[in-house]
This record gives structure tokens, sequence and C-alpha cells, in this order.
């Protein structure tokens, strides 16, 4: 099953190749990862997507919480929570394709932030199953480069995490 | 008043109460070595390889109880000490491991001798600093003994940049170590402890299975409390051994793959398995669906991680083993349903089974009149040292026959490398336990391969006149894997007989040392009274049968009551 972790730790060097070096040396699985710094400045917080049965996720957790830099870590896919994810789609543009890459943009409230005499390039955010359904439907119409953040998620308010 | 960063670290190993370390210099440690020739409060032992100054620096901290502390250079220094590094993490070990680094103005240039041992330590430290800004020196330093000795003890290493020994900084005052991330549960739950004992209390066939935590937490006694309050038998990890008397009644030795017959028939069999300290290591539990599997188990260890890691864990007790020990040995005593005479009672049938184990398939072996057996050999040491040395091992045939024929009643008198198996442990092992105990007999417990891994240490202890004895089970063989190439691989004996060996009698006179040899089992007797009473090194070079196996035996991969006996 997949599990969205959210770990505060300290912003330290190295800090993010304890984390990943965790989880390549215990054969523990990645599927997204980002990090970037919270509201305290020496604070940053790292969106994990992992998955696995209960009796991994449970090593993961421990496992994180027993690094030296880490504040915290909570398995917030067990509570309420937002995530999202953002993606940058460069799609083949031809005359006769344009209208529909706009339309399906429309569609998934994307924007185009990149314009070439071949090409558009979108911008879409939402979950990460959104941001998939769009790469689905814009792939026939030729999809030449992809950028995805990885998830970012929070609890609901008042589960602050 | 401003002092360099090198006499600031040798002020910072004084707060320690730090008083040897083992090391080797190099180029960027020089300011370091300049400045502990100007001390007197501290003894450096200069190794001759980067790798026993850790082992050293591990067995240091083993019998002190305290942090054992290496020094060495950057690049290859800094490579060399990975194995003991790694040794440590995964028995435990509190040691603060310092290396050089170049200056940080060449960091991340392939400068000479530059290597990211940070990066390379990373998995097998408690955790590691380089150290950038001179100002964070001495609080870096006082943080990483903290995390060494607290918690689950462990490795820590300090990267020490040369410019940052050698820039002048102000001494912080000495203050207490606050960190906002690391704080480790000492105390037990209660609500856990009190299941924990109900859960004893139901037991017709309990366990006491006692691992390397039971040490390191110095709950020993603690442990025998519990023990024989209940009368519950207690079976030890190669780590645990002497956390229990090894000759008490109710001890069953070792578990696992060379442990006892009666101690894995016990685990086996039994309806509570309360495991202190110890963290089903797949040496100990073999196939993990046929361990223990009628019992309830209680674990109790300081580190989360350890808990439901392996086998699934029925009540977990995070807490330092002597703290929960205690515990639970004083909710026996304040409850008022617990009847310690009727408790006692109702165990004697299981220890009656125990019994009958025991004498169905005792340790032992098969003697021979004209060949020395490697267990008589460590018998006799048992028996002329009183049990009273401090044993190192080596790894392989020679460590087992050590943990089953060497019955430890103490604890720290046993250093072996039990996680990581480091052939060439136990000598430089021997040399930081007669640095930390020079009035105790240390004896090194070795096999002819692997002895022959760290021997330059010969040097070290002859510097330093260390009357370590070294023992040398010498069969000609790398014995344990020559053991498993004639159960498993058709006796198809690849790279295994060592045909070429030194003489060992004739290398230790040449590093000034005494050398004995037994060929005859006669001879073993004189050879060991004439090295114990030797006060210099001594190699005891014992021609032992070359294809004895270490039994019992179980095969890797079965369950523990698949075993192969003598």
């Amino acid at each position: 099953m997949k599990h969205t972790i959210s770990v505060l730790l300290q912003n330290k060097p190295g800090v993010l190749s304890r984390v990943t070096g965790l989880f390549s040396g215990r054969g523990f699985n990645i599927e997204s990862l980002s990090v970037a710094p919270t509201l305290e400045q020496d604070v940053s917080c790292l969106t994990l997507v992992t998955s696995g049965d209960n009796a991994i996720v449970e090593q993961i957790t421990k496992q994180l919480h027993k690094l030296i830099d880490v504040i915290k870590v909570t398995d917030i896919s067990e509570t309420e929570y937002v995530e999202r994810e953002m993606a940058l789609i460069r799609v083949k543009a031809e005359p006769s394709t344009r209208a529909e890459i706009l339309r399906i943009c429309d569609i998934f409230r994307g924007r185009v932030v990149d314009v070439s005499t071949k090409s558009y390039a979108v911008e879409v955010t939402g979950t990460c199953d959104k941001v998939q359904a769009m790469i689905d439907i814009l792939r026939p119409i030729g999809i030449q480069e992809i950028v995805r953040t990885g998830t970012i998620a929070m609890t609901r308010a008042s589960k602050k995490i | 008043m401003k002092i360099t960063g090198a006499q600031a670290l040798l002020k910072c190993l004084e707060e320690q109460k730090v008083n040897t370390i083992f090391g080797f210099p190099g180029g960027a440690v020089i300011d370091l070595y300049d400045e502990i020739l100007a001390t007197d409060k501290l003894t450096h032992v200069l190794v001759r390889h980067e790798q026993a100054a850790v082992h050293a620096a591990d067995a240091y901290a083993r019998v002190t109880g305290d942090v054992g502390v290496a020094l060495v250079t950057s690049g290859p220094g800094a490579t060399n000490t990975v194995t003991g590094i790694a040794s440590a993490y995964l028995d435990s070990i509190p040691i603060v491991v310092f290396t050089g680094q170049v200056p940080t103005a060449l960091i991340g240039n392939d400068a000479f001798q530059e290597v990211d041992i940070v990066g390379i330590t990373r998995p097998c430290t408690k955790h590691n600093y380089l150290v950038k800004d001179a100002k964070d020196l001495v609080a870096t330093i006082r943080e990483a003994f903290h995390i060494a000795r607290t918690g689950r003890p462990g490795p820590v290493l300090v990267d020490l940049p040369k410019d940052v020994l050698a820039s002048r900084i102000t001494f912080p005052e000495p203050q207490d170590v606050r960190m906002r991330t690391y704080r480790p549960t000492y105390e037990p739950h209660p609500g856990q402890i009190e299941k924990a004992c109900r859960a004893i209390m139901q037991a017709k066939k309990p366990v006491l299975y006692a691992g390397g935590g039971v040490i390191l937490s110095n709950a020993h006694e603690e442990l025998t409390e519990l023990a024989r309050k209940l009368d519950i038998p207690v079976t030890m990890t190669l780590m645990g051994l002497g956390g229990y008397p090894g000759t008490d009644p109710l001890s069953m030795g070792m578990l696992g793959m060379h442990g006892t017959y009666y101690a894995n028939m016990a685990v086996a069999n039994c309806d509570v398995l309360i495991a202190v300290g110890a963290r089903f290591d797949d040496r100990v539990t073999g196939r993990i669906d046929a361990f223990a599997p009628h019992a309830k188990i209680i674990h109790i260890d300081i580190d989360p991680t350890s808990i439901s890691k392996n086998v699934k864990v029925h009540i977990p007790i995070v807490a330092d083993c002597k703290h929960a020990l205690t515990s639970m040995n004083s909710w026996f005593d304040r409850t008022s349903d617990f009847d310690r005479t009727a408790e006692m009672e109702k165990h004697q049938p299981w220890l009656q089974q125990i019994k009958e184990w025991k004498a169905a398939h005792p340790l032992g072996y098969v003697e021979k009149k004209d060949v020395i057996k490697p267990q008589f050999v460590v018998q006799k040491l048992h028996e002329l040292t009183g049990g009273n040395a401090i044993i190192t091992t080596e790894v392989g045939q020679n460590q087992m026959w050590a943990a089953q024929f060497y019955h430890f009643n103490h604890p720290r008198a046993f250093m072996t490398s039990g996680g990581l198996g480091v052939m060439g442990y136990g000598f430089p092992a021997a040399i930081g336990a007669q640095m930390a105990a020079p009035d105790r007999t240390v004896i090194d417990i070795a096999g002819d391969g692997s002895i022959q891994m760290n021997i330059q240490e010969m040097a070290t202890a002859m510097q330093y006149k260390l009357p370590v004895k070294i023992a040398i089970l010498n069969n000609n063989f790398l014995g344990m894997v020559r053991q498993w190439q004639e159960l498993f691989y058709d006796k198809k004996y690849s790279a295994t007989p060592l045909d070429v060996a030194p003489d060992f009698v004739a290398l230790a006179r040449a590093y000034g040392a005494v050398g004995l040899r037994a060929t005859k089992p006669s001879e073993v007797e004189p050879v060991i009274k004439e090295a114990l009473a030797t006060k210099n090194l001594v190699i005891m070079d014992f021609v032992i049968d070359r294809e004895e196996g270490v039994y019992p035996m179980v095969p890797a991969g079965k369950a523990t009551t698949e075993m192969l006996l003598v």
C-alpha cells in the first residue's frame, strides 16, 4: 500500500543523503521525494511517498526517526490530508493540435507557460493521479519532455504535523 | 585566551575523561600529534594499521563501559577505519573516531589523501560530522561523545580539516549537550511492564533470551535477579555471553546456529520468550517462522527499530535494559498476587525437561588420544585462568569454540565481533582490553587464518609491553568455511587450505615475543601454564585436529531445532 510520510529535519548538509541512503541501504522503496525549507529557517520538510506492508512502513518510520537530524516523522496517509504534485510537460504543438492541447489544459486547469513554433510547455498541479491523467491524455499528441516535482502533502487543519 | 583547534580537541578529551586513545599519525593530523607530544594527560597508543586502532578502541570501550577513542589521518587512514567502525556499529559499541581531513579550501578538489569519509561512513555510524568551521569544533565533539554513549550506543565519526585544527578559537565553557532531535527513551512504560509481568506469571515454560544490550546497560545483576526470582532458564546470544553467569544451573549457554541443543529446544518449545537487549539476529533465529513458534514474545530494547524488525513482538518495551528489568523486579516484589514459591514450582517440569535435553545432548566433542581438540584447548584455558580472563576472539571456528567452552561468568570479559564478524578483530581488541585492564589476563583465541589479518599489531603490543596471550587454534585451514564446504559443498575445499603459513613460534621470536607450540594433548596444559606465567606477549600455537567442526550446527536457513549434532 502507498504511504505518504512527512519528515521534519534539521537543515544541515548531508541530511538528504542520510535519508536516501537509509532507503537504498535497507532496500526500502521511494516513489517520490520532495524537500524544501519550512517556516523555521533551519528546519526542512521532506515529503516521501513509499509503499510496503504495515511492518515495512513501521520500520521505515522508526528508522527515519532514528536518524539524529530528524525531528519528526508522520505517516500522514493515516489521517485526512491534502496532496499536490506539479508537472511541466512539453508537448508537440502543430497547427492541427494546438486547440486540442489548450482544451485539455483548460479541463485540467493547467497553464501554458512556454510557447515555441513546435511545442507548448504546460504546467499542471494536482494529486499525483490527476497529473498522471493529464499526461496520459497528452501522450498521443506527442510529449517531448516531462518534469515532475513529486508529491508534497499536508494534513488537514487542526491536524498539524 | 585563544587556543588552537588541536589544543581544544585535547581539552575536550580531558573533559570527557578520556585518557587513552589509539591512533596513527599523518599529514592532516600533524597539528594534533604535535599537541599530544606536549601533554602528559593522554596516553596515545601507536598501532600499526588504522583498522586496529578502531578495534582496540572498541574493546577498550567494552571493558571500561565508557567511550573508546581512535585518531587517524585523512584518506587511506580514514578508509582503513571503516571495517572497525562497521563492526562497532553492528555491535552497538560506543566509540568516537577522529579522522583528519584536507584543509577546507581543498575539500572536493580530489586533493592528496582526500576522501569523503563522512559519506563513506554514513551507513555504518550512529552519526558523523565534518567540522567545517572551527567555532563549531568543541560543540561538535561534545555532541559526538553524547551520541556515542547514550541511547543505543554506537560509533560516531568526526572529520577534522587540517585548517580547523590549526585555527585559533576561544574554548567555550563546559555545558550539557541539549539536542532538539535526539532523546532516547530510558524509562519503560509502566503499563507495558505490568503486561509483561502478567504474561510471565501465566507462563509454564518461560525462557529469558539475553543479548549484548544486557552488558551495554550493565543490567547483568538485574537479569540474574529476575531469572532467580522466578526460576527462569536463561540463554544468551554471542554478544550476551557473560550477561548471566555461564556456569549457573539456570544458564543454557548460547542459542542459535552454534548454540546448545537444549537452548534451541527450549526456545522452540517455550510459551513466553523474554528478549532482553537482543535483536533476533538471523544467526540466532534460524528460519524465522520456526523460531519460538508457541511463545508470546516480550522484547525489551532501547532502540524502537529493533522491535518487530525480524520477529513479531507481542509486548514491546522500549527502554534501557537495566531500567526495564529493575521495574519488572520491583513489580514482582510489590504485587500481592505474585507467589514466588508457587511460581518456581510451576516451572519445575519445564526445568526438568531442559535437564533431560541437556543430558541427551550436552555440549561436547569426541576426544582423540594423539590429536589436540580445539575444544579441549579452550576448556583448559578456562580451567587454568579460573574463568577470570578477558577473552577476545577472531572470527570463525575459534570464535564459536570460545563461546561454547569458555563459560563466561562475568560481563565485559568476552569481546568478539558479533554482528559484522571481522576476522582480525581479536588481536587488536586484546590490545585495547589490556590497555583498559592492565592487571587482567587477556587472551585472544584465534585461528591461523584470522590472526594473520592484523598480525602486524604484535609490534604495538611489544611497544607498550602488553602481555597479551594469543592462542592460535591452528588447523591450516580457513576452518569455518572449510566446515561449510565439507557439509554443503561435497568437500570441495576451494581456497580454504592455508598450506603456506608462517612458523608462528619463530614469528613471535622475530617480534621479541615468546612463541610456544603444542602438538599433542599432553602439551596443552604445560604450554598454557608457561604462557600465563610469562610477562610478555606470547603466541601459543596449538596444532589441532585439521578437520574438527563446530557442533551443534544449524544449517543456514533451517529451523533451530534442525541441528547437526556431534
